[in-house]
């Protein structure tokens, strides 16, 4: 498989008040991402994680080091428009990132900016809206929509460009368990069935579990790579980096410590109950 | 409470007023605005009253609505009606009462112009009725197109404009939460004299203001992520074309206003 | 235990004699008790932001009545203020609040507006203050120097200077960090414990509510839909999951390992409880 987005050596320091010294949001990051897949991001605040997503499609620029996207290098000015088409970004708040007051407007804005035909741009609003399951609301005001219905809009305003990745910086933070369902559920029918890649920064751990890679951040550093499994495992230094595991990860952890041979990879609730349900009958 | 105020006062619907281009709409108002201007008698008066009823007609937009936009600049009509009414001197005087007096001209200035203001604002008032915000800041924007060629930002108002009706009922919404959020901690907007009223204010203009900064500074990441650069080679999903019925309705407001102009010229 | 509010046959209706008229709150009826933490849990759009704009008087009822130690709240509307210094709101995301020069200014918008002066006003502000974990020389900074999760803090201190009967928390974890939230719920859990005064936690979180409440009352559509003790609400959990509700991650575990035929009680909440109830299954024998 071909590389979405390589960083290397990626350093960014936000700028500091006069006479202190630059604090390192990012202090060397080396990472590939894989063309195609689901990629969660988890850390604590500011470990990192969202300076890192902003780097992927130039709205931060490197200090130090290179992001690569598909090859394009973020630094050079003259990429950028195609960069920002190639790698979609949805934010936190869904207020602040609609632009107009009728849904397909709003959808329209990117291919508009990106000036693409006019037909070319109402197929794209109708499919992009369709993908995310809100094409009823096409000539909706988006104001009145629930804060997941408003995500979606703006996850079909990124789709619109007709990007290969889709980056969500946080963008679940703000939401309800609807809300973050319905997202969650969206994005991972696009990369399913569109091929996109997904980068999904966040702190709920239960939104890793079905990611087939989670990269955490701490510190301004990768601390953790490899698959939910390898990674949740780590019970101990999770807490330590300021995360809480699953339950289900929990619970056969202190089994396991209790004496009971459960294994520890068990994540979702029906793979927990049967690897104690195992444990238990095999005694 | 503040979510009940109406702004751009839209009232959606599929009569021929609605479908209109706005470019068409807009410029019927300003040739409607030269020929009230024109009109100086009871003739042409009729004529624009009766252009105004038959539009309010196709619109089906109801008399009630239209009134009710009268009613804040009730005062100004009222006020210019009694001093075209009082101070307006005359060679036949109907009523005198010391230092006031009616005159014939009086009279006939007062119907006139309180009769124009109402029809002035009535008419821009239908417009906006059914026109939404967003195809009237389109239509200015291509409207004022040409004016790009003497470095008139004409996009970047237009997006400007866009944005600011697109964040009205956000902000609204936000400073209701400010509200009640400060009332929670005791603050008081109704009692205490103007100053006090003023001071009151600042718990909730301070968090607004800042949070507006806030959404501005994300919001613009969020365009500039999505590609936005500028009007340089932007395409629309929704291109402005006229009709048929835009040529037909811009025939009949020039002929009207030029009829209008002519019927001044024989004093009518 | 006496009720500190009762909440009799509450009705919201907004728009009335408008095509859109709706309920967001509809013949509610509760109590709440003195010195009682308790949970309220449902969907956005399940009234509970109508509700408790109710209890602290910033809303009116169009129905029903709300008891404040036995006294209707709005009995005297010209004395509802005095009713939002007794029940202490936060409101969801209450660091967009923060308006003033410092932290102690703002801290002690509140209090001031309550009357409050001098020694007892200096008083009230730093107890508050330590109570949310803010130090004494942040009290100097201005609040926007501050991060989000020590913002957040300040607003809630804020509303405790005025050391309200009740404090009603709206959410008041959304957006932290697991940390963060698990921090700023300690500080929450220590009030409690110390002042012994009531609490009312608005989340959409079950496993939030189950790990602090004492009583969790259950909302849906604009009515109550069930309340009780954690253990009560969590034995009807087929219930809450067909109303779209969440279960704690605890109690789905709990469910499942039921399902496959164990002895297991399926309405605990907590992983130490779930953890001894498996324990005692091995210690049992074979448990089928």
């Amino acid at each position: 498989m071909s590389t979405m987005i390589e960083t290397r050596e990626l350093r960014f320091a936000y700028p500091a008040d006069e006479g202190q010294k630059p604090v390192f949001a990012l202090r060397g990051v080396d990472l590939e991402i894989e063309k195609g897949s689901f990629v969660v991001v988890l850390g604590h605040n500011g470990s990192g994680k969202s300076t890192l997503a902003k780097t992927f499609n130039g709205v931060l620029l490197p200090a130090g080091g290179k992001v690569y996207v598909e090859g394009m290098d973020t630094l050079d000015e003259s990429l950028l428009l195609a960069i920002r088409q190639r790698v979609g970004m949805v934010f936190q708040n869904p207020d602040n990132q609609i632009v107009a007051n009728v849904v397909e407007e709003d959808v329209a804005f990117a291919p508009e900016n990106l000036g693409v035909p006019t037909e070319e741009i109402r197929r794209r609003v109708d499919d992009a809206l369709k993908a995310v399951g809100m094409y009823e609301f096409v000539t909706h005001a988006p104001h009145l929509l629930s804060g997941g219905q408003k995500q979606r809009i703006a996850i079909a305003g990124v789709i619109a460009m007709e990007p290969d990745c889709i980056v969500l910086d946080e963008a679940t933070a703000m939401l309800d368990p609807i809300g973050r369902q319905e997202v969650l559920s969206t994005v991972h029918r696009l990369n399913m069935e569109k091929g996109i890649t997904v980068i999904l920064i966040t702190h709920h751990m239960n939104e890793a579990e079905d990611a087939d890679r989670v990269i955490v951040m701490d510190d301004g550093k990768v601390a953790m790579d490899g698959t939910p499994r390898e990674v949740f495992v780590q019970v101990e230094d999770l807490r330590a980096m300021g995360l809480t595991v699953p339950d289900t990860v929990d619970l056969l952890d202190r089994l396991h410590k209790d004496g009971l041979p459960v294994p520890l990879d068990a994540l979702t609730v029906e793979a927990c109950a049967d690897a104690i349900t195992a444990a238990l009958r095999g005694n | 409470m503040l979510k009940d105020i109406t702004l751009g006062q839209y009232f959606p619907g599929t009569t021929v007023a609605h479908k209109l281009d706005p470019r068409t709409k807009i410029l019927l108002v300003v040739l409607y605005i030269v020929a009230l201007f024109c009109a100086k008698s009871l003739v042409t008066y009729g004529l624009m009253a009766l252009c105004l009823a038959v539009c309010v007609y196709i619109s089906k937009v109801s008399i009630k609505a239209l009134v009710r936009g009268l009613k804040p600049v009730l005062f100004i009509i009222i006020f210019t009606g009694i001093l075209n009414l009082f101070f307006t001197p005359g060679d036949r005087y109907l009523v005198e009462w010391g230092f006031l007096h009616i005159s014939d001209t009086g009279l006939r200035n007062a119907v006139f112009m309180v009769l124009r203001i109402m029809l002035l604002i009535m008419g821009t008032f239908l417009m906006t009725y059914t026109t939404s915000p967003i195809s009237l800041t389109d239509g200015l924007e291509r409207l004022l197109n040409g004016l790009k060629k003497l470095h008139v930002p004409v996009h970047e108002l237009a997006m400007m404009m866009s944005i600011a009706l697109r964040f009205i009922p956000t902000l609204i919404e936000e400073t209701d939460k400010i509200m009640s959020a400060q009332k929670a901690r005791g603050a008081d907007f109704e009692s205490g004299n103007l100053i006090q009223k003023a001071k009151a204010l600042i718990p909730i203009l301070v968090p607004l203001f800042i949070s507006a900064f806030r959404r501005a500074d994300e919001l613009a990441t969020a365009m500039e992520c999505r590609c936005y650069h500028g009007g340089e080679g932007r395409t629309k999903l929704h291109v402005l074309q006229y009709q048929r019925r835009d040529y037909i309705a811009l025939a009949l407001g020039v002929l009207i206003c030029a009829g209008v102009i002519v019927l001044r010229q024989f004093g009518l | 235990m006496e009720p500190i509010l009762q909440i009799k046959n509450l009705t919201h209706t907004y728009g009335i004699g408008t095509p859109f008229q709706r309920s967001a709150v509809e013949d509610m009826s509760f109590e709440v008790y003195g010195g009682e933490f308790l949970g309220i849990i449902g969907h956005t759009g399940s009234g509970k932001s109508t509700l408790i704009q109710h209890l602290n008087g910033l809303l009116k009822p169009t129905g029903g009545q709300i008891l404040l130690n036995g006294k209707d709240i709005w009995a005297e509307p010209k004395k509802i203020r005095d009713v939002r210094f007794r029940v202490g709101l936060v409101f969801q995301y209450p660091e967009y609040q923060l308006f003033e020069e410092t932290v102690y200014k703002d801290i002690a918008f509140g209090p001031t507006n309550q009357g409050k002066t001098g020694e007892e006003l200096d008083r009230c502000v730093r107890e508050s203050a330590r109570l949310v974990g803010i130090r004494d020389d942040q009290l100097d900074k201005s609040p926007f120097e501050l991060s989000g999760g020590q913002k957040r803090r300040v607003a809630l201190a804020g509303v405790l200077a005025m050391e309200p009967e009740v404090l009603i928390l709206d959410e008041p974890t959304a957006g932290l960090d697991p940390a963060g939230r698990e921090n700023l719920m300690a500080n929450i859990r220590d009030y409690h414990r110390n002042k012994n005064k009531t609490i009312i936690l608005v989340s959409h979180s079950m496993d939030e509510i189950a790990q602090n409440v004492d009583r969790i009352l259950v909302l849906k559509s604009a009515r109550v839909l069930m309340s009780g003790a954690p253990a009560e609400v969590f034995a009807r959990a087929e219930e809450l999951i067909t109303a779209g509700l969440d279960v704690p991650q605890v109690t789905r575990i709990a469910m499942a390992l039921k399902a496959r035929g164990m002895d297991i009680d399926p309405a605990v909440y907590t992983v130490e409880a779930l953890e001894q109830e498996i324990l005692a299954l091995r210690k049992g024998g074979a448990p089928c």
